[in-house]
């Protein structure tokens, strides 16, 4: 197909662009279910997340309730604890944060943002979401097959992961966990490609790189991050499932087990280690990048100025994607490492912290003066920037080989990774969910509902995580069932859990709320319009509220200018649309 | 690890090349109107940028295995296994495989759509051959009593030209497809972009294989020496 671009305005000569051959679904089952639509896949990717993201949150409340509560809830004994945490990790992480901002935003923002008809390879891309699925469904699975899901802490560590010892470590647990994080790779791989080659290859007219959204750079940079770092884990997970199904001994060492010499030799756990980390270092990153993206593009439109120092802001995410592949052992400073490896990897841990400042600043210095407007979007980005602040500031003990080693494997660093990984870029989703609801369904989020969500997930966040840290200072373990008399930890800490416990609850029956407001402003949401908060991107001038099929109606958007003309002096509305020519009006997507 | 650092290291160097043609130092606050190097893109088609990177993934799969293979033969009980003889033969007619796809390629310039199809004939034959050789250098080896979990030597040697063998395998389903194609008469010009990315792929894993027999041979262990000479 090839797609006309002409203007009038300004009399550019029409351009000739090669455009995606358009798939175009035949019945009601390609539209909705095998849908090949970009826009279909998304919200597929996101509301499979989400649904099992809400397994992991009742996860988080049983073992709140046992660590809150110790002995009084008789049905979560030690192994279901072990399994709890490590379902809990796993899915947090993996299949609700990585399919979220790159299956689910990913592919909602990328063909729209750069002002695509769609993703270059739709097959291959609903094909992404399929196998996603398939991985979820093998992961719920574990729950069901006798012995349970595996209990081996989201980082799956041998020898212990596949050892009678551990739940699930005999039985099919960790066989499930290990399948289904191979299909998720092999999902994810697909629909990465995807994402990269639109951006490379199906920008529109204008749309050079320095013109992208610093959400599409997010995604962007977090896509190529994963592409390279997964298939880490699953050389890890391929070794290891042969470990325990075929008896080769690529992690296992020559151990026994109930006085038994068992049949493995000669294996490597710290190999594992090092496999595990490469990918779960910059996992971290391919979280936290298009959360940055994302949480730039709110701030700049909510408060309703240009983003500052943007040039700043590619770079830094693009320095942070490639140092953060260089990082990996500080996850390993207790593994008996060469002290000059520590020194080496503490050294690069703290240079990453320069490009992550720089982006904090910019941040703070966009809200500088800004007309800031506390939508519920806004709410949550300034959420996250708080939180990753504080979140980033604990990295930096931690990032200290003297300073880890005794606050490793305690509630400490469960409260750190919660605030930098968990809480903040959980921020940000509510944020962008909010923020293109009213895009994806034409009706706006109940506002009320919204406010009410957010502050009591904000607060109750605090309330859950903040006292963490003190209970890790105290020397409380993690992955501990039950800490019984313990003479260092004072009787207060066993209060404070109860309390964590108890906001931990309270944060959880927020969520519900949620969900609820998704559902009801679904039928009952103000019409929200074309563009209702006035931002700038190519995506709010889209000729259909829902984009229709092919998102541009029978011409591509041609782009003049940068994503973040807000407050131009002069210009007749306090912000600029990407495809506005110079001088001229873009009739589309007027403010409602 | 350093193979795979290594190999990262040259995808960042590209990347690097890449980005500095990207005018990422322009002031995109100032310049407002159509900047006409337009797109950006460039004029390849998606699939091979696709399928470069693509390999990229696979590149860096197969560093991971030969990062792990250097790893675990540092430690002092490592016996290597006796590489069958067959292996020579079977880098031989993967030679012939990639040269056979590269003719196609070539007839494609010439137009000559019936040196296409006996290009791509001869690339997917020899690539079979390549398959069933190796299954039976497993043979061999399973006879002689090298069973994979005997040694974790013997489970990388079985791992790593598996994964290699699964990757000939997922080429062979796409040279079958633009095969078909040929064999139904297509016009060489139509059957371009389709014998193009077979060849790139088919180059490609010839590398990467001839890297690991280089390695599970052992020549490449003194350049393995002096890579971990220089990281420590
Ligand atoms: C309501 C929100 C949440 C609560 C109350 C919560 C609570 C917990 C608790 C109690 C643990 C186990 C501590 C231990 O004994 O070791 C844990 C572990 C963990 N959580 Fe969360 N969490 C929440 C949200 C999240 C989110 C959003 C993420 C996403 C990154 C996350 C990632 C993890 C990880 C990776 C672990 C470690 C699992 C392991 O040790 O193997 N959590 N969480
Ligand atoms: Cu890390």
């Amino acid at each position: 197909m090839v797609d006309v671009l002409s203007d009038t305005n300004t009399g550019i000569t029409p351009a000739e662009v090669v455009d995606v051959e358009l798939y175009h679904p035949k019945s009601w089952w390609t539209t909705y279910i095998f849908s090949q639509d970009a826009k279909v896949i998304a919200i597929q990717y996101a509301l499979t997340a989400m649904a099992i993201g809400m397994v992991a949150l009742v996860l988080s409340w049983l073992m709140r309730l046992q660590l809150g509560f110790p002995g009084t809830f008789s049905f979560i004994d030690p192994s279901q604890y072990l399994q709890f945490i490590t379902m809990h990790g796993m899915i947090m992480v993996i299949y609700l944060l990585t399919a979220l901002f790159l299956g689910g935003f990913g592919n909602y923002l990328i063909p729209l943002m750069v002002g695509a008809r769609d993703m270059v390879f739709p097959y291959v891309n609903m094909l992404s979401y399929w196998i996603y699925l398939l991985a979820v469904v093998v992961l719920v699975a574990t729950f069901f097959v006798p012995g349970g899901p595996t209990g081996a802490g989201w980082t799956l560590y041998p020898p212990q992961a596949i050892l009678s010892g551990t739940p699930g470590g005999n039985e099919w647990g960790i066989i499930l966990m290990l399948a289904s994080l191979i299909l998720f790779i092999i999902g994810f791989t697909m629909g990465g490609l995807n994402y990269v080659v639109t951006v490379l290859q199906a920008r529109t007219r204008g749309m050079t790189l320095m013109r992208m959204p610093l959400t599409v750079w997010g995604i962007f940079t977090a896509t190529v991050m994963a592409l390279l770092a997964f298939p880490a884990l699953f050389v890890a997970a391929v070794m290891m499932l042969l470990d325990r199904a075929l008896g080769t001994s690529f992690f296992m060492p020559t151990l026994q087990e109930m006085g038994q010499l068992m049949k493995y030799g000669g294996g490597s756990p710290l190999l594992f280690q090092h496999l595990f980390w490469f990918f779960g270092h910059p996992e971290v990153y391919i979280v936290a990048l298009p959360a940055f993206g994302i949480v730039s593009d709110l701030i700049s439109t909510h408060a309703r100025k240009n983003i500052f120092g943007y040039r700043m802001m590619v770079w830094a995410i693009v320095a942070i994607g490639a140092l953060s592949f260089v990082v990996w052992a500080h996850h390993m400073y207790v593994s008996g490492m060469h002290p000059q490896f520590g020194f080496f990897f503490a050294t690069t841990t703290l240079i990453i912290a320069i490009p992550t400042a720089i982006k904090v600043y910019n941040w703070v210095l966009t809200l500088w003066r800004g007309d800031i407007h506390l939508t519920v979007p806004m709410l949550f980005a300034l959420a996250f920037i708080v939180t990753f602040v504080n979140g980033g500031l604990t990295g930096l003990f931690l990032g200290n080989v003297v300073v880890d080693v005794p606050l490793s494997d305690t509630m400490f660093v469960v409260a750190h990774f919660h605030m930098v990984m968990g809480v903040a870029p959980i921020m940000v989703v509510f944020g962008a969910i909010y923020h293109w609801y009213p895009k994806i369904t034409g009706r706006m989020l109940n506002d009320g509902l919204g406010k009410f969500h957010f502050w009591v997930t904000f607060l109750g966040a605090y309330a859950v995580f903040f006292p963490m840290h003190y209970v890790g200072l105290q020397g409380m373990p993690r992955r501990y069932h039950d800490i019984g008399e313990t003479s260092f930890i004072p009787a207060s800490a066993h209060d404070l859990n109860a309390f964590i416990s108890v906001a931990a609850l309270i944060v959880g029956a927020a969520q519900l709320v949620f969900v609820f407001n998704l559902a009801w402003s679904l039928f009952k949401g103000k019409e929200a319009g074309g563009n209702p908060w006035g931002a700038t991107t190519l995506e709010w001038q889209t000729p259909q509220t829902p984009p229709a099929h092919g998102n541009w109606g029978k011409e591509l958007p041609i782009v003049y200018r940068w994503a973040y003309d807000y407050s131009v002096p002069g210009a007749p509305r306090d912000f600029v649309p990407q495809n506005e020519p110079p001088g001229g009006f873009a009739v589309q997507g007027a403010r409602a | 690890m350093s193979a795979i650092v290594l190999f990262l290291a040259v995808v960042a160097v590209i990347a690097g090349w890449w980005l500095s043609q990207q005018r990422l130092a322009s002031k995109p606050w100032l310049e407002t109107g159509v900047i006409d190097d337009a797109r950006g893109a460039s004029s390849l088609p998606p699939a091979k940028i696709g399928l470069g990177v693509f390999l990229a993934v696979v590149g860096s799969l197969f560093a991971l295995f030969v990062s792990a293979y250097t790893m675990r033969m540092e430690l002092v009980d490592w016996r290597s296994l006796p590489v069958p003889k067959l292996l020579w033969f079977n880098t031989a007619v993967l030679i012939v495989s990639s040269g056979a796809l590269q003719w196609a390629r070539a007839a494609v310039g010439r137009d000559d759509g019936e040196g296409v199809l006996i290009g791509l004939l001869a690339g997917g034959a020899s690539a079979l051959v390549f398959l069933i050789g190796q299954l039976l250098a497993w043979q061999q080896l399973d006879a002689a009593g090298y069973l994979p979990a005997a040694n974790p030597a013997n489970a990388f040697f079985y791992l790593i030209t598996a994964t290699h063998a699964l990757h000939v395998v997922g080429g062979l389903v796409a040279l079958g497809r633009t095969t078909v194609k040929a064999w139904r008469g297509a016009e060489p010009a139509q059957l371009r972009l389709g014998v193009e990315l077979c060849t790139m792929y088919w180059h490609f894993l010839l590398l990467v294989w001839l890297v690991l027999l280089a390695l599970l041979t052992g020549w490449a262990d003194d350049f393995v020496a002096i890579c971990r000479q220089l990281l420590t």
